[in-house]
This record gives structure tokens, sequence and C-alpha cells, in this order.
């Protein structure tokens, strides 16, 4: 196991590597600026020379590319062209409500979503299950920002239950936290609950035909056990798979989530920096993200074996 | 208890047996928040140096940090501010300027005239005005530590509104050290001269800023409007919280999780006049001109003909009810340059945009000028909604007329690149491109990039009428209010005639605030002092 991780850390290098190349080429064959953003609309072209010169991003793709390369590997991510702080002073004030509100999101959603699918599955074919797949279908199909501002309408401007944005700190008390995140983690969990609740659903469906779960029923084993200790179980390590995919979901739903419930995390933080070609800013978050995914994935492979003991690397 | 409170206080003590520990609420009593105004600000503040980052949002903030030597007020007139007073030598080449006893830095260092000399040079390097009077300019240097003298080659009446104007960039007084930055670097540290102090470190780029009040800050006795006069703090706090879209801000406004919102969205304009917590009112009665401007180096438009042809077709109120909708008391029509209700004001030669659009003479003057039907590259930046919907209105103009319109759905920062480009259209130029100037700017021809014509030196387009330049150096040089109409009539006529650029109308917007913020003064930024809460 302990070979399978070191080997599994060490292919995130190459990853990791194609992952820098292929942003930093991006972004400097892309359209637009960031000296005629920095140098506003009333800047002569002069201006926008000089300022292009002092942010060095008149030298040539290889000089660049290398000296970023150079910093990345001694753990500096540069400096953001726009703000002038570190790149990871930026990432670091961003982490936690980013982080609060994918992890709220992710229990959330599983808690809701994996017994959904499995009564889905139980009651295959009745009311239970179609409503379930048809709430699937609308948390597919209805934008994250449309439910965003729904939930905004209702909780927060008619019922006054909750408020309408922002992100208070954890440090700040358990409730000012989390009532900051619960709207947003609905509008943000939905595609991912249907994700969730279809897989599981689908899984269970397969694993309730299976002989060791009309045994299990034979040998007077209750409906529940039956449903979340055999079934659940053995349909687990698509479920997993799904909810470790869905991250990717997460991520990219975290950009418009907290854009309407204006949380300050990396969402927003690549949003504005992508506007402005803020490139440091653009290089340090998706190399983060990509690290980020890498290493969920290995936590993943690494739970199967947890679940599935026959399972071994 | 109002229903969000009892929410809580029925959650804290479900969890009491998870530990009292961590589930304390913020402690904001009723008077801290009253304390504390919530902005909502126009755009992010990506950067905080209003030298280096020429942005209206940067500027918005700096003027609660930084003072100005002379601040200009709702009559456009620059009075004294940090000054004490001025001497103007008879000639008027010799200018004297003695600082008022007492101003400090945040830092609590005086104010000294070393100081103000270091911003003034390094304001001069990035601003139109500045530009021009470094070219008159003898030497600048401090007398004392109260007083600098400033000796000039030629008269230079405008000096005054050069230091005290409201367009960006302004020349902010910070410490010599700071000063002496190149102005193409940015400041490392933010330490002001204005009667709020920047809260560094809760500063979160894109989320978030806060200013604190400065005891130490010595307001003007007089009281004034605008950038001058007596600029006291009514809250000690300010906090903006930069909202990217205008739906939340618009709840947030109504919930009164925040007390002023800049600049509401016309769209929820109505839906805030229906809150009874809300008033709402013109933010900035100088407002905006829309444009478009032609590039003159390339076919077609470097044909006065065609851009005449494109003038006379078009219809200032299409791009304006697109702008603003039904509202009538947002918008008017344009048929100038200068801003309406200002000193300059004219329609002088505005002939061709007013009364009904003709079609047909503007297709034949069209067809006389020698149109071959080249393309018109026409750069649309889509997530700007005045530029988007200018352009949709402009492409279908050129359609109509018709001419060859090449659609560039783009990005404002794209836009940014590519109409600095002067190659031909077809090989990554452009034939034409969106964007509308704040009204402060375009009261007069001194800080109005926009409407220089000396070629290489104009704004992107580069429009090269050397009538006009001549009308404008007319106006630098004119000695009274008389002399500076007749010169700016001159420049509209002749600017109007070889169309310098397409102004597309006169057009306002809105702020909004809850109705317990009193002092909320229309004008070309938001002023936060003399603002307050109950």
């Amino acid at each position: 196991m302990f070979s399978y991780i070191a080997r599994r850390v060490l292919a995130t290098i190459p990853v990791m590597a194609i992952v820098a190349l292929f942003v930093f080429s991006l972004l400097y064959i892309a359209p637009g600026d960031p000296a005629a953003v920095i140098a506003g609309d009333q800047a002569t072209p002069d201006d926008v020379e000089r300022i292009r010169a002092s942010l060095g991003l008149d030298r040539p793709f290889l000089v660049r590319f290398g000296e970023w390369v150079w910093r990345i590997l001694r753990g500096d991510l540069g400096v953001s062209i726009f703000t002038n702080l570190p790149v990871t002073t930026m990432i670091g004030q961003r982490v936690q409500p980013t982080l609060s509100l994918m992890v709220l999101t992710l229990i959330l959603a599983v808690s809701i979503a994996v017994p959904m699918g499995v009564v889905a599955a139980w009651r295959q074919g009745t009311l239970i299950d179609r409503a379930v797949m048809g709430f699937a279908v609308l948390g597919f199909s209805v934008p994250v920002f449309v439910v965003g501002y729904l939930l905004a309408y209702v909780f927060a401007l008619e019922l006054d239950w909750l408020p309408v944005q922002g992100y208070t700190s954890i440090d700040q008390g358990l409730w000012p936290w989390l009532e900051n995140l619960i709207l947003p983690a609905i509008a943000l969990g939905g595609v991912y609950i249907a994700l969730i609740a279809r897989i599981t659903r689908a899984t269970m469906l397969e694993v309730l035909q299976q002989d060791y779960i009309r045994t299990a029923r034979a040998k007077g084993a209750g409906q529940g056990n039956i449903l979340f200790l055999h079934a659940l179980k053995n349909a687990a390590v698509p479920i997993v798979t799904v909810i470790g995919l869905g991250i990717a979901l997460l991520i990219g739903g975290a950009v418009v989530t907290e854009s309407v419930f204006a949380i300050p995390g990396l969402g927003r933080l690549t949003v504005d920096a992508i506007l402005r070609r803020d490139y440091p800013v653009i290089q340090g978050v998706v190399l983060l993200f990509s690290f980020v995914y890498v290493l969920v994935n290995l936590l993943i492979d690494i739970l199967y074996t947890i679940i599935d003991p026959r399972i071994r690397y | 208890m109002d229903r969000r409170g009892f929410l809580k206080a029925a959650t804290s003590a479900a969890a009491v047996p998870l530990g009292a520990a961590g589930l304390s609420a913020p402690a904001l009593s009723q008077g801290a928040a009253a304390r504390t105004l919530r902005f909502v600000p126009q755009a992010n503040l990506a950067n905080f140096d209003p030298i280096w980052g020429t942005q209206y949002v940067v500027r918005n903030a700096s003027a609660m940090v930084w003072d100005l030597l002379y601040g200009v007020d709702d009559k456009l007139e620059a009075r004294p501010q940090m000054v004490e007073g001025d001497e103007v030598s008879a000639d008027g080449l010799t200018w004297t300027f003695k600082l008022r006893d007492g101003l400090r830095f945040h830092d609590n260092e005086p104010v000294l005239a070393k100081d103000c000399v270091a911003s003034i040079q390094r304001w001069m390097r990035r601003d139109a005005l500045g530009l021009m009077l470094a070219s008159v300019q003898n030497e600048l240097a401090a007398v004392d530590d109260r007083t600098f003298r400033w000796s000039l080659k030629k008269p230079f009446p405008k000096l005054r509104f050069a230091l005290g104007k409201s367009g960006t960039p302004c020349c902010f007084i910070m410490p010599e050290r700071m000063a002496k930055t190149d102005p193409f670097q940015q400041i490392g540290e933010y330490v002001g001269s204005g009667p709020m102090r920047f809260v560094r470190s809760e500063w979160v780029p894109g989320a978030k800023a806060a200013f604190e009040r400065f005891p130490g800050y010595q307001p003007r006795p007089d009281a004034g409007t605008w950038l001058s006069g007596a600029k006291r703090m009514g809250v000690d706090r300010v906090e903006w919280h930069i909202m990217p879209d205008p739906a939340t801000a618009s709840a947030a406004l109504q919930n009164g999780e925040v007390d002023w919102w800049e600049n509401p969205i016309t769209d929820l304009v109505p839906t805030l006049k229906r809150n009874r917590n809300v008033a709402v009112d013109i933010a900035d009665p100088l407002g905006n001109i829309g444009t478009f401007r032609m590039n003159h180096l390339h076919p077609p438009f470097n044909n006065v003909g065609v851009r005449r042809a494109v003038l006379m077709a078009l219809s200032q109120e299409d791009y304006m009810r697109a702008l603003v909708g039904d509202d009538n008391n947002l918008w008017k029509p344009l048929p100038g340059y200068f801003t309406p209700g200002t000193p300059l004001y004219t329609e002088e030669g505005g002939e061709i945009l007013k009364g009904k659009r003709d079609f047909d003479a503007a297709k034949k003057l069209l067809a006389e000028s020698g149109y071959r039907n080249e393309p018109v590259t026409c750069i649309v930046a889509q997530d700007q909604p005045i530029t988007k919907t200018q352009g949709d209105v402009t492409a279908d103009l050129l359609k109509r007329l018709g001419m060859n319109v090449d659609f560039v759905a783009t990005d404002w920062g794209t836009t940014g690149q590519r109409r600095a480009m002067k190659n031909p259209p077809g090989q990554g130029g452009w034939s034409m491109f969106h964007s509308w100037h704040a009204g402060a700017e375009c009261g007069n021809p001194a800080a109005y990039i926009a409407l220089r014509a000396n070629g290489d030196g104009a704004w992107f387009g580069w429009p090269n009428i050397p009538a006009v330049e001549a009308g404008i150096a007319e106006w630098f040089d004119a000695p009274d209010l008389a002399a500076e109409k007749a010169a700016i009539a001159k420049v509209n006529r002749v600017a109007l005639e070889n169309v310098v650029y397409a102004p597309t109308g006169f057009f306002l917007g809105y702020q909004a605030w809850r109705r317990n913020v009193s002092g909320i003064q229309k004008g070309p930024l938001p002023f936060f002092w003399g603002v307050s809460k109950t």
C-alpha cells in the first residue's frame, strides 16, 4: 500500500508539470493585456507599454516560463500583477470560505443523496422512486444560480431566516459561519445530490439482485440491515468514485455560487483574475486546483481498500 | 427578537451540549453597527495605488485615504483643501503654496512641503494635465516645511483645477518616501493624509476592504461640497463589500445587510424603489457620455464622409433607451462633446445629431464618399453592459446603412489589448470599439483625453485634426469664461465636422441606500464624509 501511495505521489509530478506548461502557454497565447487593464481607460499607448515592460510581460515565453517554474519549485507562486500581494497570501485568504462551502456541500449532498438513492432502489417503480428521479432531473437541469436566487429570495428576503450573502469565519462562532453557508451549500449541492442519488440508485438496484442479498433476507435480516449493511457496502465503490469525481463539479459550481452569494472564495478569485488577466494568480489557482484534484483521486483510491477488502494495490 | 435572532438562539441552545466555546456570535453592538457604513462599490478594488492604477474604483477609495491640495466643488471650481492659500505672481509664472497648519499623515508624521512636491511629481508623470504642466515647468521645489513654489515657463491658469480635479488620476498627497515610487510601479504601503485609514490587514482584494477614521485628521473649517471643504466623517468605519452579482447586492440592500450601493443596474431600480426602507436617487448629475470610436487610420473610417454618414444615421435615443430603458430622467440627447449642465456645454455644430434620422441622406453620403463595402470590424466587449448594449445598437445601425459589419464579440480585457493595435482591421486591428466617459471628465478639455485629435498622441482611433488641437490650445490660454466658451464652441464644431468620435448620448445612473443613512451627496464619486447612520 505504501509503495502504491509513493508511486501515485511521484506520478503527480509529471501531471503537475503538464498542467503547468498547459496553463502558462494558454495564458500566453490568450488575447488580452493586463497592462492595458492596469493602465485604465484613459491611458495612452505609451503608458501601457511602460507598464508592460515594468511587469516583465514583454520578455520571451521561455524566459518567463523558466523563471516561473523555478519559483514554483521553491514554493513561490509569485506576486499578483494587480494587488502586489503574494499569490500564496491571496489564496490563503480565500481557502477557508471555499473549503467550508465544499465540505458542507459534500456532507449535505452525501447525507441526502445516498439515503435517497437507497430508498429509490428499494422502492423501485413506486411514487417514491419517481419522485427521487424527478428531483434528480431537476437537480441536473436547473442552473445553480437560479436555485441560489430562489433560495435567497425565499429564505433571506421574504422569511428573513438567513442572510443573502457574505461569509463569516468559523472562529467568529459556529452559527454565524453556518448561517452564511446554508443557502449556498443547498444551491451548490443540488446537482451533486442529483448525481449521487442516481448512481446510488443504479448501483443499489444491481446489488439488490445478488444472491447474498437473497440469502441475508432468508436468514431473517431486517430491511434496514439489508439495505445499509449488506447492499450499500457492496455498492459503495462506484458511489465513492462518483463522489470523488464530483469534487470537480463542486469546484466549478463554487465559482457561480460564490458570485451569487458574495462569498470571498477561490472561485471568485479565479474569475476576477481571469477577467483582469492577472496571470500569476490564474496560474497559481489552477495549479492548486489540479493538485487538490489529484490528491482527492488518490484518497478515493485508498478509500476503496477500506470499503472493499478485496481491493489491494 | 427577529426571526434570524430566534434561529440563532435556538441553534445555540441546541448546541450547548457540544460545548460553549466557538458558538458565540460576533458581538456587534447597536452602537458599533451605527458607526459602520457598509458600501457596495462599482467594481473590485484590486489594487490601491491611485497613480499606478487609474481605475475609478481606486480613486474612489483613495479619496478617503489621501487628501488633495485643492478639491473641486459641485460647480467644478477648485478650492483650497490642504493648502492654506496660494500666491500667484503678476505674470502668472510663479505659484507659491502654503500648507495648512497641523496636517498629519496616518503615521502621525507632519505633512511637509517636500511630501507635496514628491506627490505632484509622481502624479504629473501619469496625468494628461500633469504632463502639460511638466512641459511648461521650470522648477517645483519646497521652500520650507509648509511652503513650496512652482515656477513655470508660461502661465497655466488651470493649475488649481489640475491639482484639485476629480478625474483620475487625482493629485493625492502621500509621504515623500511613497511618492518617490516610480509611477509605473505600485506603492508598497498605504499611509494616507485623508480622513480615513486603510486597514490593510482586513483587505481581501475582490471581496472586502475596510477603512477606519483617522482621529488626527484636520478638516477644513469651512463647509464644502464634493472634494472641497470640511471632510468630517459621520461614521468611524467604512466597509467595502464587493458584490459582482447585482441581484445579490440588491437583495443585500433590501435586507439591511449593506447600507449603500454605488450603482444599481437600471433593471433592479423599480424593485428598490418599492422597498420602503430604501432610497434611490441619481448618483452623479454629471453622468456619462456614451461613445463609439472609429479608427481614423484605416478604411472605411479614415474617410470623413463615411464617419459623417454614420453620425447622420445615428439615433441617440436608440442607444440611450437600450442603455437605461424607459426612464426619461436618465438620459438626454447630446449634440456635442461636453457634459450637459456644465459651464462650457455647447451644441455648436451639433445639427448632424439633431432631428429625425435621415437614412436616405446618410446612405447617399456613404455612397458619395466612396465606401466600397470594406468590412467594419466592430469590437464589442460582452462583459460590460454599457459596451455590449451600444455594440448591439451599432451593429444594427451599420447594417441598416448597408455597411459590411464584422461583429467581434469579445471581453473588455481583450478590447483593451486590441484597440491599442494600429494594424489594419483584417490583420488584428479594428474599425470601431465602444466605451463611455465620465461626465466629470468631459466638462472641459483639461483631462478629456478622448477629445484630443493629435494623431499618434491621441486616444485609440488616433484622430488627427489640427483645428481641434488649436481650439483646445486656445481654451487652455483663455483668460476668462467668455473666452473659454468661444474656444470650446469652435472645438465642438470642428470635432463634430470631423467626427473625432461618435457621442451616443448622455446618460445618468442611480445610487441606492438605506433610509437610516443620511448625508449622501450626488457627485462624480461617492463622498463618504458627511454620511451618517441612525
